[in-house]
């Protein structure tokens, strides 16, 4: 489904044929490579394509699995094109993006995007600080980077760099915690109708309330969870997605921005009182994303929303035009995020703290299973879905749309 | 001090902060160009992009742009002291910097408070720069 009107070079010139899937639990005790290779071999299954064909391979720069272990561990003996997103959950949408400009250009025929985690907060496994547990514990009695303006003052974990910024907008906007909890709530509930979800039990309001604070306004249950798993998404041309098992998924655009990032809040708060689209990598993302694809925020029917923490999702739908700034809170409120009566269901598999943590990829599966007709929350009819990566990083997104 | 206290170690670019954090003085760069003060420290100036700086002193007084309140999992070097607060100061020179507020209650935290630096030795080779409430 290319527009007439577009001139992108990458808009249309590639569709989505395969998403696959581990098991996402925790403690798996697998090593990442072994659930990328179930992931992997899950896409190729799904779209009826030989993983020996599958010509490039994309993933996060953080990625523990290197593309020479995949490629050796599954025969992919024909790979001729590699390439890694920046900044962590940032680059979610962009696997898919730079899959896309890859096939689009004709460097590959078909690329797989994957990422795999071990990152269960027991899990022992690994010596690399990006292995087992979680990273930010693993700082030791010295920091050189953009840390010692933070972890001396016991500011570490994204959460607390993250409760910053969400008691700033709160303050600015009059944003409440509870709205934050709203969509924990709405999250929880979509996750409860998705058997492949950690979290399958509902929680209400009342239960996010009581939930423990994390670092306030944050809760546990606004939280992503510390999980295992790995997803993978098969990125392919138009014409070779047509002879496919499965009705291919069109990447209608991808677009890019770097923003002031929540490990230097110095810089986060200097730009962020001026809400101008040079300092919010969101604002300048939708602008390009929309406008390569011809489309507009009111042609998108669901929203997979990057949900580090719940507060992202309010601070994405102002930062890519949904409402106005200040206005992510209510909209919350109004119940606009909520399958199956809200206008814009975000977060359909239930998002990190429903579904899993797989650093936003397994976003990416759930927009596709929308556009396919086969989500466990299904919008009606749905057409055009947006897949965003962390508003506080340099960061991506990518439209999808039904072929 | 925590063994594993997450010391900075910082390079040529920002050592002179934690040096004069040390002498109980708070500076920042200061583009001589254009007048701007930044922080964290970087090479260029951000609005002008002149190589030339000078560690400025500040006021150290300034006001409460956020805050919030940790609780575990922590850093094991913070471990014993769960619940605390950690706040961004926004500087009366412009610059936002994290931080911690001293002697005051979690119940009281609250944007807008206007705040001065106090510095607190750890031991005899690092010094925070941490914030008090003023009052009137």
């Amino acid at each position: 489904m290319r527009r007439a009107d577009t001139t992108d070079p990458v808009a249309g010139r590639a569709a989505i044929v395969g998403i696959g899937e581990t098991r996402y639990a925790k403690n798996m005790g697998r090593t990442e490579l072994d659930l990328a290779c179930d992931a992997v071999l899950a896409a190729c299954d799904d779209a009826g394509y030989d993983v020996a064909d599958v010509d490039g391979i994309v993933s996060y720069h953080i990625e523990q699995v290197e593309e020479r272990e995949l490629a050796a561990a599954l025969g992919m003996r024909n790979s001729s094109f590699m390439a890694r997103t920046t900044s962590g959950g940032g680059g979610a949408a962009s696997v898919v993006g730079l899959a896309a400009i890859a096939v689009a250009s004709g460097q590959a025929e078909s690329v797989v995007a994957f990422r795999a985690r071990n990152r269960s907060k027991t899990a022992s496994y690994g010596a690399d600080p990006n292995q087992g547990g979680r990273p930010w514990e693993k700082v030791g009695a010295g920091v050189s980077d953009l840390r010692q303006w933070h972890n001396p003052f016991g500011v570490a974990a994204p959460a607390h760099e993250m409760a910053l910024i969400a008691r700033r907008h709160m303050a600015l906007f009059g944003t409440t915690a509870e709205q934050f909890g709203m969509q924990a709530v709405a999250q929880r509930f979509h996750a409860s109708r998705n058997p492949a979800a950690i979290m399958r039990s509902e929680i209400t309001l009342d239960d996010w309330r009581a939930a423990r604070p994390i670092a306030e306004p944050i809760r546990l249950v606004d939280c992503s969870l510390e999980n295992d798993g790995a997803t993978a998404i098969l990125v392919t041309t138009p014409e070779r997605a047509r002879d496919l098992r499965r009705p291919p998924v069109t990447v209608l655009a991808q677009a890019m921005g770097v923003g002031p990032i929540h490990v230097a809040l110095a810089d986060y708060f200097r730009t962020s009182s001026s809400w101008d689209e040079r300092d919010h990598a969101g604002r300048h993302i939708a602008r390009q994303v929309f406008g390569r694809a011809g489309l507009t925020p009111a042609d998108v029917d669901v929203a997979m929303i990057f949900d580090h923490f719940t507060m992202a999702v309010p601070l994405s739908l102002e930062q890519y035009g949904f409402c106005a700034l200040g206005e992510g809170g209510p909209m919350i409120e109004a119940g606009t995020t909520r399958w199956p009566d809200g206008a814009l269901p975000v977060n359909t598999h239930g998002g990190s703290n429903g579904e899993a943590f797989i650093h936003g990829v397994n976003h990416v599966a759930e927009a596709v299973r929308q556009l396919r007709g086969t989500s466990t929350c299904q919008v009606e009819g749905a057409e055009v879905a947006l897949v965003t990566g962390a508003i506080t990083d340099p960061a991506g997104a990518v439209l999808l749309g039904r072929a | 001090m925590h063994p594993d206290f997450p010391r900075p170690l910082p390079g040529p670019d920002d050592a002179p902060f934690w040096d004069w954090c040390r002498r109980h003085e708070l500076r920042l760069q200061r583009c001589d160009d254009c007048g701007t003060f930044r922080f964290h420290p970087r090479p260029r100036c951000h609005e002008c992009r002149s190589a030339a700086a000078t560690w400025t002193r500040v006021a150290g007084t300034g006001t409460v742009a956020s805050f919030t309140v940790i609780h575990p999992p922590v850093l094991p070097a913070f471990a014993d002291r769960v619940p605390y607060n950690a706040v961004v100061i926004q500087l009366d020179e412009g610059p936002f910097m994290v931080s911690n507020l001293v002697g005051v209650a979690d119940a009281d935290l609250a944007t807008g408070l206007p705040v001065e630096v106090t510095f607190v030795d750890l031991d005899d080779t690092l010094t925070l720069p941490q914030f008090r409430v003023v009052t009137a």
